[in-house]
């Protein structure tokens, strides 16, 4: 690889793709004294205002600008893999939920897709429930990059465009509760389909709050895409380009924005992706404005994959026929909330002995998935996230492996430190997109 | 100087002193107040009638809170600082005319609490002592976060205080005088009968220059680097509690305010304006402070709508623009106003050259305007010419990338973004 094509023209900025860096996590007075050799070694983070969470990274700065970068995870760790191995098939739902935590549906739908994929399922789900799928997760994905858009905003000093963020993610979440009744970590999308139906008023609601959005999106385009600050700031800042990215097997807009215009939808679609048209987009740049335009375009892709499902959206159930895997109830609303609807009770309770062993058997104990292990894939909002789930043929999962692109992004940040100033880390930081409850699960 | 001279001077300094206190803790509302209507907010409104106390609650807050001495401080100058930037804050403020004059017996006297020979030379003077607060701070703090801010600080202060101090010179020169208040009266009349003889007209490029520097120099977004609190937590202030917060806190927006009024007697005629035969008394000098109040006003709203449009500089652009542009523009102006007032007193024609100092400003402007497409067409070459390489060479392209890029391009949907240049 010659230098002329690097697209990175900073001074020590060359940082070879095939470079090794080995993290150690290390004590303080170990490292080398800083006063001797002019360097200054600063922490940034765990507790910092920018780090997207806990991220912590031990910055060796020459003046203001970044010798090295060691990201240190780990402050985050709740455990959430490791659980789900205690726990039935379906409740693993209620945990990867809380991982990624600006894209619960997305983990939902990974896991839910693994889950199904062992169990043979996947052709049985219902066209409803995939379609409804779809909605849902692409309004996840637009309320997640609008969360980017807040945050990153906010890190370069911009209130209104983080107001303006988050005043907009707020419709999304107004209709995820609508539909699940949580505003985040909804446990909606279970194996086999839904957990129930979405209500009368969603096709309405869903499609006043997508025409509303373009307007809004370009509200913010207005804010930030030519403003001369805004494009100065994040134009030539973390740049990886298309080999630097597969080194390190970064996906989503990073690898989008260096050109390469890989997206799980197109390349290996699920939930019927395949039946919808919508574009990918992608820039050259391979920095962070180019990743700014790609997660503005792909908002308005994901508009468009949502109107066109609401078009074509069918009727019928939400879960498979299957009853031996099917959530056995059916949900109606009380006078104390929802709950399991009476004639249900009435019937397990009063009619039918068998009924009552198989809810009292599926709801202990659930259902057994075949020994196996499979591996799905799907895109999130920040890039490929892959369920490997194995299964020893049990009721629990014998192992559920996390593929977390924020974990993935982070470990590429030493490649793409180098040579910038301290106040350009935080905009190549905030580009990736990480979320650290995703990276530390 | 008898006790009624005693009386009303100390009268003006206390009253002008209030005024810039309660100026500052209306702005501290007004600027929370205005940004949150930017961005669809209600800001605070809870305590007094529209939340208008609530400065008044948060002082009282914080000078209630432990003060926390951190360990590896420096005592004397860690205590020095806020002590410092906040002191030289209220100082500079005393060279302003903030209203009119008003006669009690046979004797004049005018609302300003000083009116010195050097005149808005203090105001220079004391924005550069600012700087020793917010270094001090830095250094003193004993923390790498708070030196990397106090270090920033210092460069940028020093060099938009040159561009500050071009802006300055321009206006001494025009008026001939370095007096507040012959810098005021110089811009009481009228040009052309209508237009009012604010600075402002003939020193267009000055008052850019000025306003420009006055926002670096107050440490207010888009030039806000010292404490961007994104990259360096609070910057010199992170080590920072209780009252000694309260005290930068204080001087930064004070620094507002004064440079706001500083633009005001210098290019829009400070408290001068219609006086409707109040002349001399003292409701005419009031109706000047009121003046005064409006045109300051707007000027500190500019400063709040900056804060909520623009995100932050980065540093070696902020210098750039500090000595690349800024500086040899403002010599080039400093030069031209001379070389104008010199023809002008040689001439005696003022009006036909105020003309000629107008279009001069306007060819500035278009020189800058110049300037900048340049810049920007010699950032896009090089650009252009490695783009034209790789064309020649495909070859080249990295075979695993290219691999990636086929095998995605045959899912097709792919979709070029436009980067706008």
């Amino acid at each position: 690889m010659t230098d002329t094509q690097r697209p990175d023209r900073r001074q020590g900025s060359e940082v070879e793709p095939s470079s090794e860096f080995t993290v150690v996590a290390g004590e303080w007075q170990d490292l080398p004294d800083a006063v001797e050799d002019d360097l200054m070694v600063i922490n940034m983070g765990p507790q910092h205002p920018s780090t997207h969470g806990v991220l912590r990274m031990k910055l060796t700065l020459d003046g203001e600008t970044v010798v090295s970068n060691e990201p240190i995870v780990g402050y985050l760790h709740t455990g959430i893999e490791k659980n789900t191995e205690y726990r039935p098939w379906v409740q693993g739902v209620t945990f990867v939920t809380r991982m990624d935590y600006l894209a619960p549906l997305h983990n939902e739908l990974a896991y839910c897709l693994a889950v199904e994929k062992i169990l043979g399922i996947t052709d049985e789900v219902p066209e409803r429930a995939q379609a409804l799928r779809v909605i849902l997760t692409e309004l996840n994905r637009v309320s997640s990059h609008l969360v980017w858009i807040a945050t990153g905003g906010m890190e370069l000093g911009s209130t209104t465009a983080m107001i303006f963020g988050f005043r907009e993610r707020e419709s999304i979440l107004d209709i995820l509760e609508y539909v699940s009744g949580l505003r985040m970590n909804h446990a909606f999308i279970r194996p086999g389909g839904l957990a129930q139906d979405v209500p009368d008023e969603f096709d309405a609601r869903v499609r006043q709050v997508c025409s509303e959005m373009r307007d809004r999106i370009g509200e913010i385009e207005d804010l930030l895409t030519e403003n001369p600050i805004w494009v100065e700031r994040n134009k030539g800042v973390g740049v990886m380009d298309a080999e630097t990215c597969l080194s390190y097997g970064v996906t989503g807009p990073p690898l989008r924005s260096a050109g390469i215009a890989q997206d799980l939808r197109k390349s290996q679609p699920y939930c019927g992706f395949e039946q919808y048209d919508f574009d990918v987009p992608i820039t050259d740049t391979a920095d962070a404005y180019g990743r700014y335009l790609i997660r503005i375009q792909e908002i308005y892709e994901s508009l468009r994959i949502v109107e066109q499902a609401l078009d074509r959206l069918p009727g019928g159930p939400v879960m498979v026929e299957d009853q031996k895997i099917a959530w056995p109830a059916q949900l109606a609303l009380g006078p104390d909330g929802i709950g399991n609807a009476n004639s249900y009770i009435s019937r397990i309770m009063g009619q039918s002995m068998e009924a009552l062993i198989h809810h009292f058997k599926l709801v202990t104990e659930g259902f057994t998935a075949p020994a196996g292990q499979v591996y799905q894939a799907i895109e999130s909002p920040r890039g490929e996230l892959g369920y490997h789930v194995t299964s020893n043929g049990t009721n629990k999962p014998y192992r559920v492996k996390v593929r977390d692109p924020s974990f993935v992004h982070i470990g590429a940040l030493p490649a793409f430190s180098k040579g910038l100033g301290v106040a350009d880390i935080i905009v190549a930081v905030a580009s990736v997109d990480p979320v650290m409850g995703g990276v530390d699960r | 100087m008898d006790l009624q001279d005693f009386g009303i001077t100390v009268a003006i300094v206390v009253g002008g002193f209030a005024l810039w206190i309660l100026a500052t803790a209306l702005f501290i509302w007004g600027e929370r107040r205005m940004v949150a209507k930017m961005q669809t907010r209600i800001g605070p409104n809870r305590i007094g009638p529209l939340g208008i106390l609530q400065t008044v609650a948060d002082g009282a807050k914080l000078f209630f809170k432990e003060d926390i001495l951190p360990k590896g401080v420096d005592k004397v100058t860690y205590f020095v600082a806020p002590i410092a930037s906040a002191t030289v804050a209220m100082l500079t403020f005393a060279v302003i005319p903030f209203g009119g004059s008003f006669t009690v017996g046979d004797r004049e006297y005018t609302l300003q609490i000083w009116d010195p020979e050097i005149g808005l030379l203090w105001v220079l003077a004391m924005s550069s002592i600012g700087v020793y607060g917010i270094v001090l701070a830095g250094w003193s703090s004993g923390s790498k976060y708070p030196l990397l801010g106090g270090v920033r600080s210092t460069a940028q202060m020093i060099s938009y205080e040159l561009a500050m101090g071009l802006g300055l010179v321009s206006v001494f020169i025009w008026v001939g005088s370095l007096q507040a208040s012959e810098i005021v009266a110089a811009q009481s009349g009228t040009f052309f009968g209508s237009i009012p003889a604010w600075n402002v007209f003939p020193q267009l490029f000055a008052f850019i220059l000025f306003f420009g520097a006055a926002i670096a120099e107050a440490q207010r977004p888009p030039f806000d680097l010292p404490e961007a609190e994104g990259e360096l937590v609070a910057g010199f202030i992170t080590e920072y509690s209780g009252a000694k917060f309260a005290m930068f806190f204080l001087g930064e927006f004070m620094q507002v305010v004064t440079m706001s009024a500083v633009t005001v007697t210098l290019f829009f005629g400070g408290p001068s304006g219609p006086l409707f035969g109040l002349e001399g008394t003292l409701a005419g000098a009031l109706l000047g402070t009121f003046y005064f109040a409006v045109k300051t006003f707007v000027f500190m709203f500019v400063f709040v709508w900056l804060r909520g449009t623009l995100p932050r500089l980065r540093y070696d652009r902020l210098m750039d623009l500090g000595w690349k542009v800024f500086l040899p523009l403002g010599l080039l102006w400093v030069m031209a106003t001379a070389a104008v007032v010199l023809i002008q007193d040689t001439l005696e024609q003022a009006q036909v050259l105020t003309g000629a100092g107008i279009i001069l400003a306007a060819l500035v402007l278009i020189l800058i305007v110049g300037a900048f497409i340049d810049r920007s067409r010699g950032e896009a070459e090089p650009a252009e010419d490695e783009g034209e390489e790789a064309e020649d060479e495909p070859l080249a392209l990295p075979s695993s990338a290219e691999t990636a890029r086929e095998g995605a391009s045959r899912h097709g949907g792919a979709r070029q973004v436009r980067v706008p240049k």
